[in-house]
């Protein structure tokens, strides 16, 4: 099974901290301008998914959504959450208070690939 | 290459290289005295400093605002017409001053600072004060013994949250209205871009009572979220991504209040065939309206970043077109003669550059472009991408997310229903653009294509008096119209009985 979101060291060490000073956070491929194309990372609870949203994968035990329209077009691309530490812009995404930035790095998958990617779950509201 | 610029920052002693909060009509050190750095995206330069603020000092600058607020709802029209009428006065006193600040902080050419930016912020305070000056309620008789008064009263302070794309033009769209309909505000700019908004509250601290508009500066996750989550404002405005737009349509469900959201676009600027009948200024025209997905380096929420062409002039036309773009002159923001300058942030270069490599990996033929600009010199270092232009189809991820960069995605239709269709396959619907010598054939393109704003043979002009603002998940709300005062005030309905009659009931 080929996972469809992938995450950096680099990132994967502010996620971590970003969990250790917030609590359980997770992560929202966003859309639209200036920061949209960004995983935004909120506070578990604090953003509320929907059912108009799929879940990509996990990352450091994060959840990784889009919103199921957005992921029409996503659907073959494997995305890796990597991080830029230089002119981190502003967001309401956590680690931006920092100074840095998540940024979403894409890679198309292969014809050979397509069929042994994850499935993307549905999350059960309620 | 272009002018030699020895300094980008003007030693201009209307500046200074520490900005604090503006709270209650003077600068206030942020609560835990923390400030970053505004750096140029041109060259890194360093430009100033700016509070680094916490929710403590929203709750100081929402504590001035409220002390303001009965005071300037109060406030005669005739007045809060004058004052800003004043402040656009100001801007255009100091139009160099600020065509300057915010080209260094944004990057984008001052020949666009100069000519639209900075003069249509001033002009926005003008249109504004005019609006309310000609503003009345309504009163509807219902019957000989009763009427229904229809008062707008402000709603008192608002949050306003705005972007880097143009940080002193946003600002004036959301100050202007709410200033005019009697509220306070709280603003808080984008922390790539408060240059312009701290030299401007600078420049009119005079003009306003204390209190009335309020500045506060801080990241989007601390500063952005205790502002819009915050149980003491009455409506709360935003520009942005979708995501955060979510989130604050999230925040104002808890606290009741209403929203206007602007949240992006990949507006569609369609060619008719008839553009190619003549050898004229119309096509010279339309071939600049081609062109402007450069405009403002592509970072406009409106970029017309997809080209639908007629397939029967589809070579002719892109020989001309790819012409036009490869002659934008890229170089030094502040030499008048650059088209194209810098991208806002090393973020913004990263994320374009990572889209131009997705169009590739997807298939999408390369007209022109593809890579970061290299400019050497000053300029070596600066967030430069060179003007790209794709050809491809609809469902590639280029057609169908928003890059907010120069990368222009290119495509063909048969017939004027396949143009609508394919205009309308995107989540978004903000802004398009139709190019047809024929009015019938332009006139049905922009009814049916769902978007906000349909540009027709014109693209990217933002006067004043013309309603902005989106469909879909672009977002929902009017601006730069007299109609956004609806959504800075409450109707008050007074229904009053001049009968002596008891009704009868009890």
């Amino acid at each position: 099974m080929i996972e469809r979101v992938r995450i950096t060291s680099a990132a994967a060490e502010v996620l971590r901290g970003l969990v250790a000073r917030h609590g359980p956070v997770l992560l929202h491929q966003s859309g639209g301008c200036c920061e949209g194309s960004a995983p935004m990372c909120f506070r578990k609870g604090e953003f509320r998914i929907g059912g108009s949203d799929v879940l990509l994968g996990e990352v450091e035990d994060c959840p990784v959504y889009i919103s199921a329209a957005q992921f029409e077009a996503w659907a073959s691309s494997e995305i890796t959450i990597d991080l830029i530490e230089e002119g981190g812009g502003d967001s309401f995404s956590l680690e931006a208070a920092d100074g840095v930035r998540f940024a979403t790095r894409s890679r198309v998958f292969t014809a050979d690939e397509l069929p042994e990617v994850r499935p993307v779950v549905r999350p059960v509201v309620g | 290459m272009g002018v030699q610029i020895d300094s980008i920052l003007p030693n201009d002693q209307r500046l200074r290289s520490r900005y604090d909060n503006f709270i209650g009509g003077d600068w206030k050190a942020p609560t835990e005295g923390r400030y970053f750095t505004d750096n140029s995206p041109i060259n890194g330069t360093k430009l100033c400093e700016l509070a680094k603020s916490t929710a403590a000092d929203i709750e100081l600058a929402l504590d001035a605002a409220h002390k303001a607020r009965d005071a300037w709802g109060r406030t005669a029209p005739a007045e809060r017409a004058r004052l800003l009428n004043k402040i656009a006065d100001r801007i255009d006193e100091n139009l160099e001053l600020l065509a300057h600040v915010e080209t260094i902080d944004n990057g984008k050419p001052i020949r666009e600072t100069r000519a639209a930016d900075i003069p249509l912020a001033a002009d926005h305070f003008r249109y504004f004060a005019a609006c309310i000056r000609a503003e009345e309620g309504t009163l509807a008789e219902l019957d000989d013994d009763t009427v229904a008064y229809h008062f707008k009263e402000p709603l008192g302070v608002v949050g306003q949250i705005i972007p880097w794309n143009f940080p002193f033009l946003m600002a004036a769209w959301k100050i202007a209205p709410a200033l005019a309909a009697g509220n306070c505000v709280i603003i808080k700019p984008a922390s790539d871009t408060p240059f312009s908004l701290a030299v401007f509250m600078d420049l009119i601290a005079d003009i306003l009572p204390p209190g009335v508009l309020n500045v506060v500066t801080g990241s989007g996750a601390e500063v952005g979220r205790a502002l819009a989550a915050n149980p003491r404002i009455a409506k709360i405005a935003f520009t942005g991504e979708t995501t955060t737009g979510r989130q604050i349509m999230q925040y104002a469900a808890e606290t009741i209040i209403p929203m206007t959201l602007e949240l992006g676009g990949k507006s569609p600027n369609i060619f008719m065939a008839d553009v190619m009948d003549r050898e004229d200024a119309f096509l010279d025209k339309a071939l600049e309206g081609f062109t402007l997905f450069a405009f403002n380096k592509g970072e406009v929420c409106t970029c017309p970043s997809r080209a639908l062409i007629h397939e029967s002039i589809f070579d002719r036309f892109m020989e001309k077109a790819v012409a036009r773009v490869e002659a934008i002159k890229m170089g030094h923001p502040l030499d008048p003669a650059t088209m194209m300058g810098a991208q806002a942030s090393r973020g913004q270069l990263e994320k374009i550059l990572g889209y131009i490599d997705v169009g590739r990996q997807e298939g999408a033929q390369l007209a022109t472009g593809g890579e970061r600009a290299h400019l050497g010199g000053d300029l070596e270092n600066g967030f430069y991408v060179r003007p790209t232009v794709f050809v491809g189809h609809n469902k590639m991820r280029i057609f169908q997310e928003e890059i907010f960069g120069p990368v222009l995605s290119v495509t063909t239709f048969r017939t004027l229903e396949e143009a609508i269709a394919i205009g309308n396959d995107t989540l978004y619907g903000l802004g398009a653009g139709v190019w047809s010598r024929d009015g019938t054939t332009a006139y049905r393109v922009g009814r049916e294509i769902k978007a906000g704003r349909v540009w027709t043979n014109c693209y990217h002009l933002y006067p004043a008096h013309a309603a902005f603002g989106g469909y879909k998940q672009s977002g929902f709300g009017r601006e730069t119209h007299k109609m956004i005062l609806d959504h800075y005030q409450q109707t008050k309905n007074l229904l009053v009985s001049y009968s002596p009659k008891a009704l009868g009931f009890f």
